[in-house]
């Protein structure tokens, strides 16, 4: 079997404590005292898990597991402090969807930048253009700004962005439960395609059902430790009984 | 490199019309007011200088001009330069794209600004009756110079911009402290010499001088005069690589 990613005793961490927004002169008083302190806080620690051609996997945890950082850390955007990732193939990412869009801008002027953002070709994103507006159905706000769009119909054009691409390697943080019922279902049969075509897909999410109809492996987190990795029904079933056990 | 290029030159395009769109925010005045603020700019000093503090030397506009013309290009790149990161913090946050990239187009708005300009002011050396030689090509020198310095001290800003928020008032400042000593609208042929050489010190009055040796006296710098606008820029823009090459995992932290 092909791996398509791997991931090594990765530990990622985040830098915290008062240091944000104090400006210069008051660093340089704090230096002077010795008062300043950077405290780093450890949001994944040691994870590993490997992909092959084909596997979806999902990752599951409570709020603050760690999942998004994990995935910020997957497609490059972070860099872990121990461990290493191998990534074998391309990346397509839809983290937080509508950020990083451009409010005063219009939906072309938007769907050509975030399509060279995940670095499709200019050729490319011209063919490509006019499948993304009938697949998110905006032909007829092509030349609005986007600020104008609602939230559902951002996150629609996000989606078709970037499943336009065939990426070996597809990232997806809660995707699937945006937009509304008809194009939930759409976008669905689109992911399911992509999958289906040979990428390997990771998917974050807080919908069991969900993991378990499309997943066919699930990491689960819990306060930066890896709790558990493998086949999705016994880990689902292990999720279920650790948060009844909380919760009662 | 080129291969690097290849691979980003689409996303380049792109930043760069989109920084060029919301500048002008799609209006035909928008654009014409960026060439005419200089302008009004010119006329105000030109008048304050020429009728109230009676500076009689000859083209005085032009030697007004030179310096005005760099100043502003100078102030408009690393201002805006300044908020490169921070304002693209949302997609950078996101996506894993070379972060020199948004500075990189902001600056091209900024030149092309200054092209527009440029062009005025050789309208005005004709004008002026001031004979247009073979040696105006050296001004390509200066001007080259001038982008990667800005290009270098837009890195280091917005890279010190995201750690420190309250660089912008000091910049501010900085601006108007470089701009008194720029000689922009005053000679400094009065000083004694030490002062004369403090005043090479200063990146920005270097290429004035530049400017002025080619077009008002007709001569071409040294070139101990060019191996200096060379090393300034140079020496600034590797510090700007340098800062983006070791922080480019922190600025995540700080946005």
């Amino acid at each position: 079997m092909e791996t398509i990613l791997k991931v090594e005793h990765v530990s990622i961490s985040y830098k915290i404590g008062d240091f944000k927004d104090i400006g210069l002169k008051e660093w340089t008083m704090r230096h002077l005292k010795g008062q300043y302190h950077v405290e780093t806080f450890m949001a994944v620690n040691d994870v590993s898990f490997e992909l092959y051609k084909g596997d979806m996997l999902g990752i599951i945890g409570t709020n603050g597991a760690g999942k998004s950082t994990l995935l910020k850390a997957v497609i490059g955007v972070m860099e872990p402090r121990a461990g290493r990732i191998i990534r074998n193939g391309s990346i397509a990412a839809l983290l937080e969807l509508a950020s990083g869009f451009d409010g005063d801008l219009t939906v072309k002027e938007n769907a050509y930048l975030r399509g060279a953002m995940l670095g499709y070709t200019e050729e490319f994103m011209d063919a490509a253009y006019e499948k993304i507006l009938d697949f998110s159905g905006l032909r007829q706000f092509e030349n609005r700004p986007f600020k104008q769009l609602s939230t559902g119909m951002q996150s629609r054009l996000a989606f078709s962005i970037a499943s336009m691409v065939q990426p070996e390697i597809l990232i997806l943080d809660e995707v699937l439960s945006v937009g509304d019922g008809a194009f939930q279902e759409k976008s669905a049969a689109k992911m399911r395609e992509i999958i289906e075509n040979g990428a390997a897909t990771v998917l974050v999410s807080h919908s069991l059902d969900q993991i378990r109809e499309l997943c066919n492996r699930v990491l689960w987190l819990n306060h930066g430790k890896q709790m558990a990795f493998g086949e999705t029904e016994t880990i689902c079933n292990q999720y279920e009984e650790f948060l009844n056990g909380k919760i009662f | 490199m080129l291969l690097k290029w290849k691979q980003y030159k689409f996303l380049f395009k792109e930043l760069v019309k989109r920084d060029f769109t919301k500048k002008y925010k799609r209006t035909i005045l928008g654009m014409a007011w960026s060439i005419v603020a200089p302008l009004i700019n010119l006329l105000v000093m030109w008048m304050v200088f020429n009728n109230f503090f009676g500076a009689n030397m000859d083209h005085y506009v032009i030697y007004l001009f030179a310096g005005q013309l760099i100043f502003s290009y100078f102030c408009d790149a690393t201002t805006l330069g300044m908020n490169a990161l921070v304002n693209n913090a949302g997609i950078f946050t996101k996506i894993n794209v070379p972060k020199y990239l948004f500075l990189f187009s902001q600056n091209v708005s900024s030149l092309i600004n200054f092209v527009l300009t440029l062009l005025i002011f050789f309208a005005f050396v004709v004008l002026d009756n001031i004979p247009f030689t073979w040696k105006f090509i050296f001004l390509v020198y200066p001007v080259v110079c001038l982008i990667i310095f800005n290009l270098g001290l837009g890195l280091i800003l917005s890279a010190l911009f995201v750690f420190f928020r309250d660089m912008q008032y000091l910049w501010g400042i900085m601006t108007q402290l470089i701009m008194w000593m720029s000689a922009i609208f005053y000679t400094i042929d009065s000083f004694s010499y030490t002062v004369r050489c403090a005043f090479l010190l200063n990146p920005l009055y270097v290429y004035i001088r530049y400017f002025r040796k080619i077009v008002l006296d007709g001569e071409i710098p040294t070139l101990q005069f060019h191996l200096l606008a060379a090393a300034f820029a140079l020496a600034v823009f590797g510090l700007g690589a340098y800062m983006y090459k070791k922080y480019n995992h922190e600025f995540l932290y700080y946005v």
